[in-house]
């Protein structure tokens, strides 16, 4: 009987260890965030299933990455948190930057003016910029850099910026910009935006081959080398001479390449043994945004802080129409950033992020990837009335913010291939049934869940030239009735192929069979929408065969031509047309440019190339929504892509964050976010109560087992033997 | 024994010449150096010059495997494969591609991949002996039986099928611990109950049934019988006699396993959000990032051949009449 209760006691121990344990924690059970400190508002998200790779301005080029770049640094430009559509305004300067017209020689010139050879951008930097606390400024008695060794083994002791005991900071000069730029330049960076941006600013080119046969050994001050396109007038002044006309150069001032970096700091992360301790500016960040990093550790969490050297700035007066019915002007002229604190942790699943947003350890549901179906098939049930919010969201006072990124999805075709490309009405009929025949709005409704817009020309909701209503419909493949778009029918789809030498679907000449190639990245595509897709084809009589392949293999097809109707995706750098009426631009021809160009349709069109030429250097106005009209038209009569649609993703929001709207170009909108922390610790606590029974069930159930199993062992034992 | 160490060792120089060529054949069959640098410098905007430029920094502007353009040893020599492999042997892995120092991350992530392995394998271990030792116990009887079918039942489960099963039950339902997550300063335990436990129940099916069977194998002979007529206790039995004598393949499945330990599990550390080198993996070969996947397999060999060898010295230690020669 002793060993009995021995035996008992050890099965009821277990959970009782497991609830000592667990009770011993802070609040709920499940909170799986570390505590924060006392007394600062903190955010707590998550990072992308795919943690950042690189944090340097010059080297970064992904939306996950910009989401931390844009809160730390300021570049010379921005875009308003709330109007709509995008509206670039200073951000690190005093005003939109002087725009003047140089002719070859240099002279000042008018816009309208036919010789325009260069353009001269003026940046005013606003005098109350500064760059947040770091080590690279601080400084010794005598003036000089305090932390600037000789060899790696003099500086071994500091493994991470928070371990040096001091900083300091400094105003930001217009040399800071410089710097960067000159970085950019530098082969060395790497910069994926070297080879675009040397086409542009003058002097790039040059500066890039001199660097490149620089001997080095450890840092480069590039401040010894000049670029004919920079010019530092004063502390406050910078001038940057671009080639032609290029008024897209402005959005591209909004972007993290062209963040300021001190020469201080880039001598300071190339001390020795620094990079082999990831003590590099791709690793710890040092900008003069509202926000500074403070851990980076991408395997779990990165963690930033109010930078307290931020200037001041204040929320927007104003806004889109329907912001102040959403609240979203509540806070109209308040002081910037309303947190002191946020915590990035990195989540890879769909079920734990769903789980913890739900019990109000995630604040919202994501930052720059929506996980827009996973979550939907959770957040959503369809009833009676159509689609409702799940049961378990009913309570939570959650809210939904759509966010319609600018960028398409699309499948294009080869205009080059023998079968589906090329110019003649033949051709152009064969690709108009084949577009009538992708429903795309039932595609969108199946495997989107009808988050999507279904494109009617290459530029999506919320960039200018996109038309609503009847003006913007692509007579094409719809017709107006009713007051609403509608889809050609399928009737006239086989019109279409028979007036194309395929009746039925087979070739008159032939009488094989019409069967049609699309080529897919693997992962982008399911079993079920290929079945959709033959199910929609076979309504005309085409057969289909899918060719998935990875995106190495996808490339090396794109750039051989070597493929019939393919899968792309574009997301815009910058809102304007430009950005992606280029994706049909014939020198953007991978067979022409012989590079990984936009133009995978490899569309050449002499109407559409002049037009685009001409549209790309008009500013806005009447002229160049003319061109853009013109650059629409051939892409509808040609009908280059099969379907195009704008995805729109889905997130949902805790009751206790405000200021929730999604900017589908500007990362860097994390100042404008507030948090009700007293709701928050209230609710956590009200939703995260542990339901213990099933640790009684299980000691019990544990007992149960082992009490019969002893006492048939002691019988055993006892047994004489027979 | 030192000789037979030495030898085996030496042994492992080939096997690790031969690991290190078929990753890197199967890698570049699949990623040619263009890829590599496409993937890196991002989809947009890349310029043939740009892709050079990243070949020539990162020492892949060489050809593969033979330099025909190269005279005497730099035939070979002045290649991919010499450069990126030599540096191995060395235990220098490096510079990840996208420019992070490989053994600084591995020497951080292999912490929490132990944390999570090491209690999972100890516990499994365990639980397995003794649940295995209780169905011999109960042999030829209708427990026997039924849980012979409980072992198969829990072997035919998906391992997603306990982790998501996990995860959904215990810490979303129930609310009793975090769904995921890992924090290395604070409360480690906590975050390591679930992946435990779901490591644990996972492997009870396969792992009990395979040592019932060592054990009953052992049930039968005749010393057995002799302890059991001289009045051993059952238990004195079970672990005395039984478990001793079953050890040597119990040892041979389960020392090799003890130093992979550290190179963690795919899919628990996924799932659970550990950040151990089973993510680690996991995301390079994700993003192409040819340095860690082949610092990776390289190490995963080494600590492979390790554990060879530290089964054998084991077998000396768990039956005296083995002898390393």
């Amino acid at each position: 009987m002793k060993s009995q209760t021995r035996a008992a006691c050890k099965a009821i121990a277990l959970p009782l260890c497991v609830l000592a344990l667990t009770a011993c924690t802070e609040g709920p059970w499940n909170n799986p965030n570390p505590a924060v400190p006392e007394g600062k508002m903190t955010y707590q998200s998550v990072m992308s299933p795919a943690p950042p790779k690189h944090l340097d301005p010059v080297i970064s080029y992904a939306t996950d990455e910009s989401l931390f770049l844009l809160q730390i640094y300021q570049p010379p430009l921005g875009y308003h948190f709330l109007k709509r559509p995008y509206e670039l305004q200073p951000l690190a300067l005093e005003s939109l930057p002087d725009v003047v017209f140089l002719d070859a020689e240099g002279r000042e010139i008018e816009e309208d003016e036919g010789n325009i050879a260069f353009t001269r951008y003026t940046l005013h930097i606003r005098e109350d910029e500064h760059f947040q606390p770091h080590p690279a400024f601080a400084k010794n008695d005598k003036g000089d850099p305090l932390y600037i060794f000789n060899d790696a083994q003099e500086g071994e002791q500091y493994r991470t910026i928070p371990d040096f005991p001091r900083t300091d900071a400094r105003p930001v000069r217009a040399n800071d910009y410089a710097y960067q730029i000159k970085r950019l330049a530098d082969p060395v960076n790497l910069s994926p935006m070297l080879g675009f941006m040397a086409q542009y600013i003058v002097g790039m080119p040059e500066l890039s081959d001199q660097l490149g046969q620089v001997e080095r050994n450890g840092w480069l001050n590039l401040d010894k080398y000049e670029m004919a396109g920079l010019e530092v007038v004063d502390d406050q002044t910078l001038n940057i001479t671009i080639k032609e006309r290029y008024p897209q150069f402005r959005y591209w001032l909004a972007m993290h390449f062209f963040a300021p970096i001190a020469p201080e700091v880039d001598r300071f992360y190339k001390n020795p043994g620094f990079a082999q301790r990831n003590l590099t500016l791709d690793w710890w960040p040092v900008g003069s945004g509202p926000f500074m990093m403070v851990k980076n550790d991408p395997n779990t969490e990165i963690v930033l802080e109010r930078n307290p050297n931020f200037r001041e700035d204040y929320y927007p007066t104003e806004g889109a129409p329907g912001d102040a019915e959403l609240g979203l002007l509540d806070d109209a002229g308040k002081r910037l950033p309303f947190i002191d604190r946020a915590v990035y942790r990195l989540e890879k699943e769909v079920l734990p992020l769903w789980t913890k947003f739900l019990q109000g350890y995630y604040d919202r549901s994501g930052e720059v990837h929506a996980n827009t179906k996973g979550f939907f098939d959770q957040a959503f049930v369809v009833g009676p009335n159509g689609l409702e919010a799940a049961p378990e969201l009913a309570d939570h006072g959650i809210t939904v913010t759509e966010d319609v990124k600018p960028s398409l999805y699309y499948y294009g075709f080869n205009m080059r291939d023998p079968v589906v490309g090329g110019y003649t009405e033949e051709k152009r009929k064969l690709r108009k049934a084949l577009q009538i025949a992708f429903d795309t709005e039932e595609y969108i409704n199946i495997f989107y869940k009808g988050n999507g817009v279904a494109a009617q020309s290459p530029i999506p909701p919320g960039i200018p030239g996109n038309l609503p209503g009847k003006a913007g419909m692509n007579p094409q493949i719809y017709d107006w009735v009713d007051g609403g778009m509608r889809r050609k029918s399928i009737d006239y789809a086989k019109q279409l192929l028979v007036e194309a030498g395929y009746p039925n679907g087979r070739d008159a000449r032939t009488g094989e069979p019409l069967k049609i190639y699309i080529d897919v990245q693997s992962q982008a595509i399911s079993n079920t929408s290929m079945n959709w897709m033959d199910r929609m084809f076979a309504r005309i009589g085409v057969q289909v065969e899918y060719r998935p392949a990875d995106w190495n293999r996808t490339r090396e097809k794109y750039l051989t031509g070597n493929t019939q109707i393919f899968s792309h995706g574009w997301l815009a750098d910058y809102p304007d047309p430009e950005n992606f009426l280029f994706l049909l631009y014939g020198p953007e021809s991978p067979l022409i440019c012989k590079c990984d160009g936009a133009n995978n349709a490899n569309y050449e069109s002499e109407e559409y190339d002049e037009a685009f030429q001409a549209m790309r250097v008009l500013p806005p106005g009447e002229e160049r929504d003319r061109e853009i009209a013109k650059l629409v038209k051939p892409y509808q009569d040609d009908a280059v892509w099969l379907y195009a649609f704008t995805p729109k993703e889905i997130y949902l929001n805790n009751a206790w964050v405000h200021n929730t709207k999604r900017h589908g170009i500007d990362k860097g909108t994390l100042k404008y976010v507030r948090l009700d922390t007293t709701l928050r610790a209230e609710k956590q606590a009200e939703w995260n109560q542990p339901v213990t029974w099933p640790l009684y069930a299980g000691t019990f159930l544990i007992i149960s087992m082992v009490l019969p199993g002893i006492t048939a062992y002691r019988r055993r034992q006892n047994a004489t033997a027979r | 024994m030192f000789a037979y160490i030495v030898r085996r060792l030496l042994y492992a120089i080939p096997i690790l010449i031969g690991v290190n060529i078929l990753t890197f054949t199967l890698f570049f069959v699949v990623n040619s150096p263009d890829d590599m640098a496409v993937s890196q410098l991002g989809a947009k905007y890349v310029t043939p010059e740009a892709i050079n430029n990243w070949k020539e920094k990162n020492g892949y502007d060489k050809p593969l495997f033979i330099n025909a353009g190269a005279k005497g040893a730099a035939t070979f020599t002045d290649t991919i494969f010499f450069t990126k492999s030599i540096k191995l042997f060395a235990l220098d892995f490096g510079r990840s591609e996208s420019g992070r120092d490989i053994t600084s991350d591995i020497s951080i992530r292999m912490w929490p991949s132990l944390a999570v392995a090491l209690p999972t394998f100890a516990t499994g271990i365990w639980v397995n002996i003794c649940v295995a030792l209780m169905v011999v116990m109960f042999h030829a009887t209708r427990l026997d039986r039924w849980t012979v079918f409980v072992f198969v039942g829990l072997m035919s489960i998906s391992y997603l099928f306990y982790i998501i099963g996990g995860q959904y039950m215990v810490a979303k339902t129930w609310r009793l611990v975090p769904i995921s997550g890992f924090d290395a300063q604070g409360q480690v335990w906590k975050f390591l109950i679930l992946p435990v436990l779901v490591g644990v129940i996972a492997g009870i099916g396969a792992g009990a049934r395979w040592y019932r069977t060592l054990f009953l194998e052992e049930a039968n002979q005749d010393y057995v019988r002799t302890a059991r007529a001289k009045g051993c206790s059952e238990m004195s039995v079970l672990f005395k006699h039984i478990l001793p004598n079953a050890l040597i393949p119990i040892l041979t499945g389960v020392v090799v396993l003890i130093p992979t330990l550290f190179m963690g599990s795919l899919l628990i550390e996924s799932f659970f959000g550990i950040p151990g080198l089973g993510s680690y993996m996991l995301d390079a070969i994700r993003s192409q990032d040819f340095a860690i996947v082949r610092s990776m397999v390289f190490i995963g060999s080494i600590l492979y051949i390790t554990g060879l060898i530290l089964t054998d010295i084991s077998y000396t230690w768990a039956d005296p009449r083995v002898r390393l020669s």
